[in-house]
């Protein structure tokens, strides 16, 4: 099972010039595509480049307008979900969707359990067969675990147990790694290897660039909706991809302006909350971006989110601009001239239901008021104002935002927090899991705004992010502060060192 | 709000509203005695209990939260007011005192709810019972008739031989301060944000107990204005007035499209589902529908008011939809 795919076998699943609309929208054009057993295929492009259509047309979802379909060159319609799984096609998406009191066993087999006499479930059957699909993956989870309590990572496994027991010989895999921590994408990555030898084709989707080096052997970049190449990774660089994606150079990714570090803006003093963070204490500068590093689970959001006034401290204190903050009270670190960019746009930056005018027009509920009622053209132009500074894309500024793409989402929470002209700016994953192009556009923003003299604190377990933008480093290492290093210092080997406590700081 | 006028006419409140006006239609064309002046009066008057708290109500339920005691603190509120009268207290200062203990019963589902985060469908259905509960340890089985006659007059009486009862105007009144609340001032945005999202209204500065808390304790001072009307309206304060009034409340707001998962409605909505709950009730009187057979009518309608607004509103994020999607890939 080692054939290349110029040489080998007919590719077990193809796409042939493909072209689905949706209304006046092309959504994808002439789009062809070719996967291989045993191969680890990655598909590229910027959001809206139409790789969810296509992922939901392999998938049986979406019925192409114009092209063909080929299972093992063999022109296929599949009328539904149903259709692709039978052909063994299996699509694992980012947050699998588990029945959390069902043990993992039975999600793996819900409604085609083994049998006994008189229809009752053979427990044991079960049991065994999911042992054995777990140790073709090479993982160990006990199968009778309820699924509720599983990380994100272990239920993916789940899934991808779930696609092996229904025979699946095409598993794509949308966003895989987006929640993942470091430690679980290497796991991630020895179960894709692991199907890869066994002869398993893999289409693989990740913003993370250097993921898709690391395990895909060919990809296919889209751009737009059209197709713009399909080719072996072997000899491309990431600056080569992120051309075919973007369409053009990219400007530097981290346009790092030097900026003179102003007078202390914001002061944490000896926070502390209990079971969660201890003794936490940093000042961040106007002019300043202060990055803060560490792995997910070391507290930093918990920081963050206690200083913003979301949860409460149990002791210590913080001062923005010389003013002492109230804990757990958001509504005065606003007024102090604090904005929190939180970690989670859908659940915690965002009210998805609501338009994009009234969601930038949430933080001046207090400002856009004439005599005690909102003033609606106020509201409705700072909104304005704000998404087109930001270049958000949008239709109408009415529309809800959870019909914006995920970078378009982050803008409208980052236009929604500037809006209120903070002088402090806390950013939680900034770019988490939007596209290569509004990632640099948000570093040249964040770069910006620190020129302009806000201070900002930056979480982001990306870790070039934090080298590329960060003016100091601070790591945290369960729940305390481990280091600081000044940004001539910072390395890699450096912060991980810190984060993974393995450095005397 | 700035949508296409076609997209707003199959909004769900407008559709209530529209069917309103047919449901009156139809009722002034063919149901005898139905639009005369008095019949007209007494429809409008016996729908008011359900109006008042409907009002608080919608709002409430814009933020995701519910009230079910509403109806008991009302007749808890009649019953002191019954008890003080018999004491020989005046009226002039028995109705405030009403009002306020209206205030804390709604006080309390508020703390319970805010401070010790339970779930109000849950606490209200407790208070629901603790405060008929009480109302009948205060009163008895007694009934208290002897109000003063201007003060009755002024609940059940009409403005000369229209159809407009006194007690609409001061109602009136109240619908006008609860629209600008909800729909034009900072507190009723934030409601909309709590209830779609209270996480991220939290996230976004918003004080979400405090707002939670000031309309739980302004639902119970309307309860126990409602309270007063019924003693007042029906001439008798006993412990059981307006049983069961919180479904026909829940049900009106709920059919005027105030979604019960929060964020969404229009107070517009409720009241056109208020009144149009009060007209078919009305109607059903007039040709004989036993009481039974209205309860079932009233259930019914509850059903079809949680589902009619699902099945608009996936009609409307399908198209908005679609115009994103034709936005974004010319970039």
């Amino acid at each position: 099972m080692t054939h290349r795919s110029d040489t080998g076998p007919a590719p077990v699943l193809a796409l042939k010039d493909i072209s689905k609309s949706f209304g006046a929208v092309r959504a994808l054009r002439d789009v062809s595509l070719e996967l291989f057993p045993g191969e680890v295929h990655a598909l590229a492009g910027e959001n809206g480049a139409g790789k969810s259509t296509l992922i939901k047309t392999l998938a049986g979802v979406h019925r192409p307008d114009a092209g063909q379909v080929l299972l093992d060159g063999e022109p296929t319609v599949f009328h539904g979900p149903a259709d692709a799984r039978d052909a063994g096609i299996a699509v694992i998406y980012q947050e699998p969707t588990l029945f959390p009191d069902l043990s993992i066993a039975e999600n793996i087999f819900m409604g085609r359990q083994p049998r006994r006499a008189l229809g009752r479930i053979d427990h044991k059957a079960t049991h065994a067969a999911t042992v054995a699909l777990m140790q073709r993956l090479g993982v160990e989870l006990d199968p009778d675990r309820p699924a509720r309590g599983l990380s994100i990572a272990d239920q993916q496994i789940v899934e991808i147990a779930k696609a092996l027991s229904f025979d699946a010989r095409v598993l794509i895999m949308d966003e895989p790694t987006a929640a993942l921590t470091g430690s679980e994408v290497a796991r991630l990555f020895g179960v894709v290897r692991t199907l890869r030898e066994q002869g398993a084709a893999v289409l693989f989707i990740s913003h993370r660039l250097e993921e898709i080096f690391q395990i895909c052997q060919r990809v296919t970049t889209l751009r737009d909706g059209a197709w713009i190449s399909s080719e072996p990774l072997d000899g491309m660089t990431e600056d080569d991809l992120v051309r075919r994606m973007v369409g053009r150079d990219l400007d530097e990714l981290y346009p790092k302006q030097e900026v003179q570090a102003g007078e202390v803006a914001m002061s944490v003093r000896r926070l502390t909350r209990e079971g969660v963070f201890t003794d936490v204490s940093f000042d961040v500068r106007r002019g300043e971006i202060v990055g803060l590093a560490g792995l997910v689970g070391a507290g930093r959001t918990e920081v963050a989110r206690a200083v913003f006034g979301v949860d409460r401290w149990d002791a210590g204190e913080v001062e923005v601009d010389g003013k002492a903050l109230t804990n757990g009270a958001p509504s005065t670190a606003m007024a102090a001239g604090l904005a929190l960019v939180p970690e989670d746009r859908r659940a915690q930056g965002l009210v998805m239901d609501m338009s994009i005018e009234r969601n930038i027009g949430l933080t001046g509920l207090r400002t856009t008021v004439k005599a005690g009622l909102m003033d609606r053209g106020a509201e409705r132009s700072r909104s304005l104002d704000w998404a087109v500074k930001l270049q958000v894309k949008y239709a109408r500024i009415a529309d809800t935002v959870n019909t914006l793409s995920g970078g378009n989402q982050q803008k409208v929470v980052l236009a929604k927090w500037l809006a209120t002209a903070p002088k402090v700016l806390i950013v939680d994953e900034p770019t988490r899991g939007i596209d290569v192009g509004t990632k640099a556009e948000v570093h040249r923003l964040l770069s910006q705004l620190a020129a302009d003299g806000v201070a900002v604190l930056m979480i982001s377990s990306d870790l070039p992010e934090i080298l590329g933008m960060a003016d100091r480093v601070l790591v945290m290492h369960e729940g305390r502060l481990t280091a600081e290093i000044p940004r001539s210092e910072a390395t890699e080997e450096s912060v991980m060192a810190a984060a993974t406590g393995r450095a005397a700081a | 709000m700035a949508d296409s006028p076609l997209a707003r006419a199959v909004r769900w409140d407008t559709v209530v509203g529209a069917l309103l006006i047919v449901v009156l239609l139809l009722s002034f064309g063919f149901v005898d005695g139905f639009g005369n002046a008095l019949n007209l009066s007494f429809l409008i008057g016996n729908t008011l209990p359900i109006a008042l708290i409907a009002l608080p109500m919608t709002l409430l339920v814009v933020s995701g939260e519910i009230d079910l005691s509403v109806a008991s603190t009302a007749g808890l509120s009649g019953a002191v007011m019954g008890a003080l009268w018999n004491q020989g207290m005046t009226i002039e200062t028995i109705i405030p005192l009403c009002l306020l203990l209206g205030a804390v019963c709604g006080l309390i589902n508020g703390l319970l709810v805010t401070r010790l985060g339970l779930p109000s469908l849950a606490v209200t259905i407790g208070t629901l019972a603790a405060y008929r509960g009480i109302a009948q340890i205060i009163l008895g089985s007694d009934a208290v008739t002897d109000f003063p006659t201007q003060y009755l007059d002024f609940a059940a009486g009409r403005i000369g031989d229209t159809f407009i009862p006194y007690a609409l105007l001061p109602f009136l009144v109240l619908l006008a301060i609860a629209v600008v609340v909800l729909h034009a001032a900072p507190f009723g945005r934030s409601l909309f944000a709590i209830g779609a999202s209270e996480e991220a209204a939290r996230f976004a500065g918003i004080r979400v107990k405090r707002q939670k808390l000031i309309l739980f304790t302004v639902t119970g001072l309307m309860a126990a204005l409602t309270g007063v009307f019924w003693a007042l309206h029906y001439a008798s304060a006993r412990y059981d007035n307006a049983t069961g009034l919180e479904l026909a409340v829940i049900a009106a707001v709920l059919l005027g499209g105030i979604d019960f998962d929060g964020g969404k409605g229009t107070l517009g909505g409720a009241i056109a589902g208020v009144f149009l709950l009060g007209a078919l009730q009305n109607v059903m009187s007039l040709v004989n529908v036993s009481a039974q057979s209205q309860i079932v009518v009233t259930g019914v309608l509850l059903v079809v008011s949680v589902l009619g607004p699902r099945v608009g509103r996936q009609i409307s994020v399908a198209r908005a939809g679609r115009r994103a999607a034709a936005s974004t890939p010319t970039s």
